[in-house]
């Protein structure tokens, strides 16, 4: 820590909030430098997104002090906090989901000209926002139809058009691809040039250290330590983080039983002629950019999109579901890319979330057996460590990471054949992400099929017995356990096929 | 289910804090100490207000509403509303009606009007989910047409104006106005109602999917949730239901009017909302909807027993309305 107090942007001392008996913070710490890009890591649930909440307004702290500029603040609203300079992106994105993307930037300070809006000043300005983030759309588009990524974007151009001195991003990159992640880094640079701090939370280690000057650990909501980016490895984050060493290894295997599943020419919204293979016990990755259609491939897989043409045969039979529950009946399973909006029921407890799949298959007479929905829940809280009060705690009230384990726990608790990751490890810390690997492995090993669609090219790596690429809504190449590197798959993702990625 | 832990009973081991302070966190009970206070207010301002007589008044006048808010109660954590359940109500009846005068068993004419209500939720339902029509235009709708074949069944489609049949079968009247002991069987049939569909909702599997599709529409059809059917079958339900008060309350007058139930779609709508149902879905009870007409009817019966003008009657079911929401909403809010 500085010991001097002139260039410190943000000082917080001894914060403390609790949620009724559980300390989400207990006690933290973290000091901001003028023009520094400040990482925050710990575990999923470890206080850092309430840490984030509380210095933008949207909650309020029990205890403890900020000093903001030099002068002790509290805010009260998000708008305290915007005016003082502070701007964040939270974690769970909060979009106007039918209104345009200019209006979503600008909602809540629409400048007015004579009592109207001057929307081709905000047009140009919100092409310009976009532009930085490395977004060419029309601005008058609908965040509804946007991918979640574009949405990331958004929220990430509608905090630079605040012009902060300070740019708090909870897990920003969660669903950017490697290429947009490198144009978010370059933004931050330039940022942090302009004398712009930024606070960054990530779970991704390896790119923390790329991008942050200091990096502070949070466990169980207490402050563990601050250390310089440049002398630290890895391996010490982790260890500042989860408290012991992480063995990072994982084995693919590459002999799976027969053919399960053949997908011949498939055609929809967003994907053509997409064709591929799937053994039994096989973990098939699906690489490519972020919006490359592979989402929306297996969308239509799954019956959730109508299918345009092709042929899906499925235990040597031909197969096509017409809804996701037909899927699910025949031995599919399918962990959506957007949690918040496809797959939580947000007001509902944890055991809800977890059995909604299998509600009509664990029930006695017309009842639900509560028993049984109950040991489920317990079984999976265990295996995916979620850490919550109880199996009758809201969703809500959940960190972003132990929400994606619910999601997760539900498909896995349906005993699939078929079981489809889309960007399954999303906001989970590098332990736990771990924990899911090993159990992907298992499964695959007890016979279930996988089909994991990632954006991040070390989890296609680790995990992949082979690997589709597909890029602009085609398969661009599928690659055999040998050939999958990062160099490969980019050039195939980015379509300059043998050259080098852009 | 909601924020807070609807069936917490079962969860850990019972020690009687716990069970104390769970038993505070279940949304219903605001709505039920509002009801507590009320009655003992009464009972201090009037000498009648506790006798059996009087209590069965109450709750036999307030039978149809609760029965109906079943119904609605369903709809509503669905993310959905029904406005046409007045219009139901008098249609129903006045289809038995007319098929009893016209000289059909009595037991049948029953079975048609329930019929119709069945029917005319159905189409609420179809159109909802398939011609994809807001609950909100489809139910308006739906208000006006039942209103409007109520009187078609009164009067055939010419011929004079009649506003009235009347109803009289020793069976029906009985389903509206009989006694078990000193126990009106219209308050029977709303406490079993109440009893058996606050079960269903608790405990099976549609019952589930119906927070489910109010929670996240979404998320639930690709959890495998047949998101249609659960929602036809809520307004089903309520068609049904709105089918049977209307028979019930043309047995308990011996006639069916043309205006039976008018205005009852916001009584309602009310008693589910004072009862903690969030419009916005996916979260509600059906016991909490039934306490929250219960609210509504000691208060009218206040007004008559303590001679006061009608006018404030209706001003105080409005504040009432809003005090019990903005009271749920700041209890939400404090957990910030
Ligand atoms: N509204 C709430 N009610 C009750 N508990 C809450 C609430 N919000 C957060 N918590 C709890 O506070 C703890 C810290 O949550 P927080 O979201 O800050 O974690 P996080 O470090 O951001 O984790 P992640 O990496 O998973 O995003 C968690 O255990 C969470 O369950
Ligand atoms: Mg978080």
């Amino acid at each position: 820590m500085t010991e001097r107090g002139d260039d410190r942007l943000l000082l917080v001392k001894d914060l403390c909030k609790s949620y009724g008996g559980l300390n989400a913070l207990a006690g933290v710490c973290l000091d901001v430098r003028l023009g520094e890009v400040h990482a925050v890591v710990g575990e999923n649930g470890a206080g850092k997104s309430t840490l984030m909440k509380i210095l933008g307004g949207a909650i309020r702290r029990d205890s403890g002090t900020v000093f903001f500029k030099g002068h002790e603040v509290e805010f009260h609203t998000p708008h305290d906090s915007i005016r003082a300079g502070i701007s964040v992106i939270h974690q769970e994105l909060s979009v106007l989901p039918k209104m345009s993307i200019i209006e979503n930037i600008y909602m809540g300070r629409m400048p007015s000209v004579m009592g109207g809006v001057p929307w081709k000043r905000l047009e140009k300005r919100t092409i310009e926002l976009l532009g930085q983030v490395g977004l060419d759309i029309n601005p008058h588009l609908q965040m509804n139809d946007l991918s979640i990524s574009q949405r990331q974007l958004v929220e990430i151009a509608k905090a630079l058009s605040k012009d902060s001195s300070l740019i708090i991003m909870d897990e920003p990159n969660s669903s950017l691809s490697e290429h947009e992640t490198d144009t978010l880094f370059a933004l931050i640079r330039s940022l942090k040039e302009r004398g712009v701090s930024v606070v960054y939370v990530s779970h991704k280690i390896e790119e923390v250290l790329r991008i942050s000057d200091r990096v502070t650990a949070f466990k169980d909501g207490a402050y563990v330590g601050t250390v310089e980016s440049a002398s630290a490895t890895v391996d010490d984050i982790i260890r500042m983080m989860i408290g012991r060493e992480l063995t990072r290894e994982y084995v693919p295997n590459s002999s799976h039983g027969p053919v399960l599943l053949k997908v011949k020419g498939l055609s929809g919204g967003g994907f053509e002629d997409v064709s591929f293979e799937l053994g039994r016990g096989e973990v098939l990755c699906f690489a490519g950019l972020v919006g490359a259609g592979r989402s929306e491939t297996m969308r239509a897989l799954f019956g959730a999109d109508p299918i345009r043409a092709g042929e899906i045969e499925f235990e040597g039979r031909r197969t096509r579901f017409s809804s996701p529950k037909q899927a699910l009946q025949n031995g599919f399973a399918m962990v959506q890319e957007d949690r918040k909006r496809l797959s939580l029921f947000m007001n509902l407890d944890i055991m809800a979330n977890i059995g909604m799949a299998q509600l009509p298959r664990i029930r006695r007479g017309l009842a639900v057996d509560r028993a049984r929905l109950r040991e489920l829940s317990q079984r999976f809280f265990a295996a995916l460590s979620i850490k919550a009060r109880s199996a009758y705690q809201a969703v809500r009230d959940l960190s972003g990471g132990n929400q994606q384990k619910v999601v997760l726990a539900r498909w896995l608790a349906t005993n699939p054949k078929i079981l489809i990751l889309d960007e399954p490890t999303h906001g989970i810390d590098i332990g736990a992400k771990s924990e899911i690997y090993d159990l992907i492995r298992r499964l695959a090993g007890e016979g279930v099929s996988i089909i994991l669609i990632s954006s991040e090219l070390p989890e296609v790596i680790a995990m992949a017995d082979r690997a589709v690429v597909m890029h602009e809504g085609r398969v661009a190449a599928t690659l055999p356990r040998g050939e999958i590197t990062e160099h490969t798959i980019m050039s195939y993702a980015t379509g300059n096929i043998g050259g080098k990625p852009r | 289910m909601g924020a807070k832990v609807e069936r917490g009973i079962e969860d850990g081991p019972g020690n009687l804090r716990g069970a104390l302070s769970r038993l505070f966190q279940v949304r219903e009970m605001g709505v039920f100490i509002a009801l507590v206070v009320l009655v003992c207010l009464m009972s201090f301002a009037s000498p009648y207000f506790l006798r059996p007589l009087n209590l069965f008044n109450i709750t036999r006048g307030m039978s149809n509403i609760g029965i109906m808010s079943i119904g609605i109660t369903m709809v509503i954590i669905t993310g959905g509303i029904d406005l046409s359940v007045g219009s139901l109500l008098a249609v129903s009846g006045m289809l038995t009606a007319r098929l009893m005068y016209g000289g059909m068993m009595p037991w049948l004419a029953v079975a048609c009007g329930l019929g119709l209500g069945l029917g005319f939720g159905l189409v609420n339902g179809l159109i909802i989910t398939k011609v994809k029509v807001t609950p909100f235009i489809t139910t308006l709708g739906m208000l006006s047409i039942g209103r409007g074949l109520s009187y078609v069944f009164a009067t055939g489609l010419q011929g004079a104006v009649a506003s009235n049949i009347p109803m009289r079968d020793p069976g029906v009247n009985f389903l509206g106005g009989g006694y078990i002991g000193p126990v009106p069987f219209p308050v029977v049939e709303m406490v079993a109602l109440v009893l058996a569909f606050s079960w269903f909702l608790g405990n099976t599997v549609l019952g589930r999917q119906i927070y489910a599709v109010g929670s996240n529409e979404d998320a639930a059809r690709l959890s495998g949730v047949n998101v249609d059917r659960v929602k036809i079958f809520s307004y089903a339900t309520t068609g049904i239901l709105c089918g049977l008060a209307g028979i019930m309350s043309g047995g308990l007058l011996s006639t069916a009017a043309t205006n039976a139930g008018e205005g009852n779609e916001l009584d309602v709508i009310a008693a589910v909302v004072i009862g903690g149902t969030s419009l916005a879905g996916g979260e509600g009870s059906i016991i909490g909807a039934v306490i929250g007409a219960a609210i509504m009817a000691v208060i009218r019966n206040a007004f008559v027993m303590l001679h006061l003008p009608v006018f404030l009657q209706t001003i105080s079911i409005g504040v009432v309305i809003i005090l019990a929401v903005a009271f749920d909403s700041l209890r939400r809010g404090k957990r910030r």
